[in-house]
């Protein structure tokens, strides 16, 4: 029974979850595949309801490898598709995340990521699966992961997020946290017509001369299922007909340096990030996600105090913003990175401040840095 | 196979308990009944293993344990594996001499969502292998733990945050899988059912479970008063009630062989006193919207799975089909 509105045009008071879930439906998303688990399951419940009533579909798998593993199928069979776990789901995904990369499927999974390893704190935040969203799977690949900080930022990355995926062909992540996924906050929805949709390309070529795996511009175009290609995808090595070619060391070349080049390459249009009182900063704080808030409040603090700090929000965490980083390095003394892990994001920073001293903030458990925390830091190494 | 193992209410009684109080479950929560019957079955030292799910988090909250055992909490899909390790190394430690114990015995729990769906894989493997070792089903007919979500063992009808009752559609639109001929498939030594309202049954079936030689499986019924929108008063009666109404029939499979057990004998002696399914889905929230118009075909429906269910079941039995 399709019929209620898709895009909720308005102001709303949501759930970082619920926003989630508006954004995926709002993106074009009609196919979800998921499996309970805290704290990502309210974007399944919510969905469940939905979907139904926009004509779309939700599908409780027995778990979270057949989850990622329905989205992909959906996604061949021409549904813009999505699943959304937490860390240990996450990590059973992460085989399937490799196929979806292979086979190029446009795919979105969102992972609220809460303490691990394993069971790890189910109910409270964490940003430890960061460098597991580039470097989950085996082999080479890349995939493009956003970091939401705010409600309204879970439902526009979420759309964001599907637009990327259909726009490379590549899986893409929502990595958010349990605060911002559990948070309630305003959320401004606009109408249909004001959210920019990508729709995956679509093969120019006549049926007969159609090679699923012939990229045009690193990115093949992709036809569905059913729409009158021969198709054949493996998660083999393959040529452009998309046929395995597991002993050529041409074709293995070939096809893993374009699947990471058609994100490397186009990394500066992919690459999102907010910077907040960068031109003079003597002290650069480096956060994402919920941290990213509490951080701009302490950057605006140590201005008062007459200390040079800025923010650099990274929006993309993959592909990394390297370029911006450097570009604050340059004139910054030192850079701060919070985040909510024992040292993850931190090495990219290092890799990309050349030299400049880059600190390191961890902090793992119930709540996220508080702003005065930071401030501390900025002010230890900003006098 | 007879279990040699004669009790009486007052030796149970006696028995010290090996799943303690002080857990933080729920009010009127079956599951937790069902631990406490469980432990109260054991011959010897167990080593227990335990799938992520309610009766992991309920009691094992910090700084405190229920579990008098030695015990172990695995992934979600696990448990059975995990006991197949446990296992394998206890018999390789005897076969040493490093152990002095004559036999341990290992129990792997996992709720429905940790046998019928993310933990099936690991379970039928462990059967497969035949690894000595008891899994206890708990089935509490939903994830309950993240917040009543559907899952395999979900009866037909039944409304969950993830098979919202609404106007698309009726709660849950699928039957539950039949499990436990799933592993009676399996041709395992030993398979059966139980209700913590005839617990005699329940704590003699661990016992048998744990004395055969090889995989075993017992599938316990769990009300959850939460889950179901259920008076948590009302849970025991509530478990009886499914083996009155033949949703959730006793039986016992042992080396292929089905018989049923007492409470459910009864019912195919005399056919008369077995009850219609109305009467336990009318007093659970979760079949509230069944009872209105829109959906009272399905109540039918209900009833003819569950005849057709127990006609196949007596057949299995030997017994007479009316």
């Amino acid at each position: 029974m399709a019929g209620e509105k898709t895009v909720l045009t308005g102001v709303h008071f949501m759930s970082g979850d619920i926003a989630c879930a508006e954004g995926a439906i709002a993106a074009g998303c009609r196919f979800f595949a998921g499996y309970p688990i805290t704290p990502a399951t309210e974007i399944a419940e919510h969905i469940a309801v939905r979907m139904p009533k926009v004509g779309g579909i939700y599908i409780q798998m027995e778990d979270e490898i057949a989850s990622i593993a329905a989205v992909i199928g959906a996604s061949y069979a021409g549904l813009k598709a999505m699943t959304a776990t937490s860390g240990p789901g996450f990590s059973l995904m992460q085989e399937n995340i490799g196929l979806a990369a292979m086979t190029e499927a446009p795919c979105v999974i969102v992972d609220v990521m809460r303490g691990g390893p394993s069971t790890g704190q189910p109910t409270l935040p964490g940003q430890q699966d960061v460098m597991q969203a580039k470097w989950g799977s085996h082999g080479d690949y890349e995939i493009i992961a956003l970091a939401p900080s705010s409600v309204q930022e879970m439902f526009d990355l979420t759309i964001n997020a599907f637009n990327l995926a259909e726009a490379y062909r590549v899986p893409t992540l929502v990595m958010a946290d349990e605060v911002v996924a559990h948070m309630w906050e305003r959320v401004t929805i606009p109408s249909a017509e004001e959210i920019k949709i990508v729709n995956r390309k679509k093969p120019s070529t006549p049926s007969d001369k159609y090679m699923p795996f012939m990229p045009d511009d690193l990115v093949p175009p992709m036809a569905c299922f059913g729409e009158g290609f021969r198709f054949h995808a493996t998660g083999l090595t393959h040529d452009e007909y998309g046929y395995p070619r597991t002993q050529s060391s041409e074709t293995q070349m070939k096809l893993v340096q374009r699947l990471c080049d058609k994100i490397r390459k186009n990394a500066d249009k992919i690459i999102r990030v907010e910077e907040q009182m960068l031109d003079d900063a003597e002290i650069v704080v480096f956060a994402y996600g919920i941290v990213a808030r509490a951080a701009l409040s302490s950057v605006r603090k140590a201005r008062q105090q007459g200390i040079k700090a800025g923010l650099l929000r990274p929006i993309t965490l993959w592909p990394f913003p390297e370029k911006h980083v450097a570009k604050a390095a340059e004139k910054a003394k030192a850079i701060i990175v919070p985040e909510m892990n024992c040292g993850q994001m931190v090495r990219e920073v290092e890799r990309a401040a050349k030299g400049t001293p880059v600190f390191h903030m961890p902090k793992l458990g119930e709540e996220p840095h508080t702003p005065m925390e930071i401030l501390e830091f900025i002010r230890r190494y900003g006098r | 196979m007879q279990s040699e193992w004669k009790f009486t209410a007052k030796d149970i009684v006696e028995k010290p308990d090996l799943f303690m109080s002080g857990h933080r479950a729920c009010a009127g929560c079956a599951p937790a009944t069902v631990m406490r019957l469980i432990m109260k079955a054991l011959r010897g030292p167990t080593i227990v293993t335990h799938a992520t799910g309610c009766m992991e988090v309920v009691s094992t909250i910090y700084p405190y344990t229920s579990w008098a055992v030695p015990w172990l909490h695995t992934a979600f899909e696990n448990a059975a594996a995990n006991a197949s390790g446990i296992e394998t190394a206890v018999k390789m430690l005897r076969k040493k001499g490093r152990i002095k114990y004559e036999h341990v015995d290992v129990i792997a729990i996992a709720g429905d969502g940790g046998t019928y769906d993310i933990g099936i894989q690991a379970l039928s493997g462990a059967a497969e292998r035949g690894h000595d070792f008891l899994f206890v089903l708990y089935d509490n007919e939903a994830y309950m733990n993240t917040g009543i979500q559907r899952s395999g063992g979900t009866p037909l009808g039944a409304s969950t945050t993830t098979s919202p009752a609404g106007e698309v559609i009726p709660g849950k639109l699928e039957p539950k899988k039949p499990i436990a001929d799933i592993m009676v498939a399996h041709e395992i030594p030993y398979v059966a059912t139980a209700s913590p309202y005839y617990w005699r049954d329940l704590i003699a079936k661990v016992r048998k479970g744990l004395e055969v030689e090889g995989p075993a499986f017992l599938h316990v019924f769990a009300p959850c008063p939460r889950g179901w929108r259920s008076d948590p008063a009302k849970s025991i009666e509530l478990s009886r009630l499914a083996v009155e109404t033949c949703v959730f029939p006793l039986w016992e499979c042992i080396n292929g062989e089905y018989q049923l057990s007492a409470p459910s004998k009864v019912l195919a002696m005399a056919p008369q006193k077995k009850k219609p399914v109305k009467e336990y889905l009318a007093v659970q929230g979760r079949f509230r919207h069944l009872f209105a118009p829109k959906y009272e075909k399905l109540l039918d429906e209900i009833q003819r799975i569950t005849d057709q269910r127990w006609r196949k079941l007596l057949k299995k039995c030997g017994m007479a089909v009316v």
